[in-house]
């Protein structure tokens, strides 16, 4: 009976595409907006996933996420490598300046300092230039993203110059960075060039970086700076979601999106269901046959319930395909939506909310169905 | 002194139709409280195999009141309806459904084809309902619809056939899977004459067998000739139970 319920939906080409396409129509909205959600929330953790050697993050201890920052003296470093356990710590500067282009056109960006000797925290994935070449008087690297920012339209090109704090930076390398929250360009220098190019404060070091040695747990070692310095000590894990749940509790991007996934799973099951109902209501004349010749309610539970999952595969299906065609296309075209793709946990969650939205057309067109008299088909 | 095999054989009895359908006190009431309505009256027919039983009565009287008792697609009030010795108040939930689904064969007066399926497949799906492999349950159908004269139609959808020829695969699917009881509600309602006509010679000509007991619920005065007996109700009641006028 399963080869009946197939061609009866089949048959009614309109309303099974109607629902198929109300399914869809969900799931791309879902896929979409829990994808771009993940997406920027997972950025405000991204200039903590591009220092990739850091075990431990030193900062001050009132800090709460990784963009606001309050710096810590210079010498913090230096009490950090001191703590038993340490392997090794270095500097890091993170902060924002104002970079102008020669004709006053200019720019917010985010300036990282790495260190001067390891260059730990520096860009891995180089297009443009040689790394050596961020140890030269004024140089700077650019991300390719901030560099078609600055100068939209133009090849990317190194020599170019630009002015942060009244202080001349050269442009000697191009590099790709995973995608900051606020969208700005990225200008990466020495920690030295780069407490060069932001008005100068009594403390500027935003973080010490560092791993401790082998045996020792970086939860351990964090513990071990706490109780040395007073500083806060955060392993990686941590500070990524302490910034993530921080912008999770501190903005409204959470509910914005989340009342953009409700409403797709409203319109999803509204039209999905809705549809899969009427197909039901003008088949119920068919099911009363089929349940005077004999099938009896547990097939036509069956039979319901394969339609349904029929219209919900594919309806996923093509919801997922749209979703991953947006972000295909969308992450070549559209800058600020670079890096952002669908991932596995929100596929599996649309799915998850796909059942539901099938379930609950399902449960409406199976009433109908089950409370069916048999002797309706006598009555024309 | 006699033996078996010498003690004379006395003539064998003349054949009497066998009882295929036996309704006893079939009474049965819609609604309830001041709404409750009194459609059968207790009934007491019994509907032989191996002729063609005509059901007729005025709107509203409870024909399909009656044949929906007598199919199992609705319970009576009181009294019982036995189909060939099997009391029907003894199955009960799937062994009913069960039971109609080997012995009972329906055609509607609407037909009720599934648009989406071929004449050969609609014909086939009471043999799927029997969990037959659907190669083998199609190879049939097309057999029956070649009986019926439709075998050059297998692969047309309904809405590529005629009224009549769409009551004929009813007719077919109907009997696919030879059934005890064949239940035809206004079969010819929807048809011309000319088609109501062959719809009927083809119910007389391919239904009707001496293990089988078909019940046929009209409106239509043009086909009463086609009928062996006659049962006429009115007001819930049968108060008539004769040979067609015009049976040859």
């Amino acid at each position: 009976m399963n080869w009946v319920a197939w061609k009866m939906l089949n048959g009614d080409t309109a309303k099974y595409l109607g629902a198929v396409f109300g399914v869809a129509f969900g799931v791309l909205l879902i896929t979409q907006q829990a994808s771009i959600f993940v997406g920027l929330m997972s950025r405000t953790a991204n200039p903590l996933r591009d220092v990739r050697e850091a075990r431990v993050w030193v900062t001050d201890r009132h800090q709460q996420n990784a963009d606001e920052i309050e710096p810590i003296a210079d010498g913090a470093v230096h009490r950090i490598r001191g703590v038993e356990g340490m392997d090794w710590a270095v500097r890091l500067y993170k902060g924002v300046a104002r970079a102008r282009r020669p004709d006053g056109i200019f720019r917010q960006v985010i300036l990282l300092g790495v260190d001067d000797h390891s260059f730990v925290g520096a860009p891995r994935t180089i297009l443009m230039g040689d790394l050596a070449d961020l140890r030269r008087p004024s140089a700077v690297f650019i991300d390719k993203a901030g560099h078609e920012s600055l100068w939209p339209g133009e090849p990317l090109q190194l020599g170019r110059e630009i002015e942060m704090n009244e202080r001349r930076a050269v442009i000697v390398g191009i590099c790709e960075t995973s995608a900051p929250f606020q969208s700005f360009p990225v200008v990466v220098a020495t920690y030295t060039g780069a407490t060069q190019f932001i008005a100068r404060e009594r403390k500027q070091l935003s973080f010490v970086v560092g791993a401790p040695v082998a045996g020792v747990t970086p939860a351990e070692a964090c513990r071990r700076i706490k109780a040395a310095t007073g500083f806060e000590a955060l392993t990686y894990d941590q500070f990524v979601w302490q910034t993530i749940n921080y912008y999770m509790a501190n903005t409204g991007i959470p509910v914005n999106f989340g009342i953009t996934i409700v409403l797709g799973f409203i319109v999803g099951a509204a039209i999905a269901g809705q549809t899969f109902y009427l197909f039901t209501l003008e088949n119920l004349r068919h099911f009363g046959a089929l349940k005077a010749m004999g099938v009896n309610n547990r097939r036509l539970i069956g039979m319901v319930l394969l339609q349904a999952a029929v219209i919900g595969a594919i309806g996923y299906s093509l919801g997922v395909g749209m979703a991953v065609a947006f972000f295909e296309i969308s992450g070549r075209v559209l800058p600020d939506l670079r890096g952002i793709n669908i991932p596995w946990q929100v596929a599996i969650g649309t799915a998850g909310v796909v059942v539901a939205i099938i379930t609950f057309a399902s449960l409406m067109s199976l009433r109908r169905v089950l409370l069916l008299e048999p002797a309706v088909v006598f009555r024309g | 002194m006699p033996t078996a095999l010498h003690t004379p054989v006395p003539d064998p009895p003349a054949p009497r139709p066998a009882v295929g359908v036996a309704c006893r006190g079939i009474a049965k009431e819609f609604g309830s409280g001041e709404t409750r309505t009194r459609v059968l009256h207790g009934i007491d027919v019994d509907i032989g195999c191996g002729a063609l039983t005509l059901l007729v009565g005025p709107s509203g009287c409870g024909k399909t009141t009656l044949i929906s008792i007598i199919a199992g697609l609705l319970d009576p009030t009181a009294g019982d309806v036995s189909l060939f010795g099997t009391p029907q108040s003894q199955l009960r939930g799937n062994r009913r459904v069960d039971f109609r689904a080997r012995n009972v064969g329906f055609v509607f007066q609407q037909y009720n084809l599934l648009p989406s399926l071929t004449a050969a497949e609609n014909v086939a799906v009471p043999l799927l309902v029997a969990r037959q492999p659907r190669k083998r349950a199609i190879e049939k159908a097309a057999g029956v619809l070649d009986a019926v004269g439709l075998g050059s139609r297998l692969k047309a959808f309904p809405n590529q056939l005629s009224g009549g020829q769409q009551q004929r695969v009813a007719i077919a699917r109907a009997l696919v899977h030879e059934p005890r009881l064949l239940v035809c509600d206004e079969p010819t309602a929807a048809l011309d004459s000319s088609s109501g006509q062959t719809v009927m010679e083809l119910l007389k000509s391919v239904a009707v067998h001496p293990d089988r007991t078909v019940i046929v619920v009209t409106h239509d005065s043009r086909v009463l000739q086609f009928g062996d007996r006659l049962l006429e109700m009115a007001d819930g009641q049968i108060v008539l139970d004769t040979i067609p006028p015009s049976h040859p």
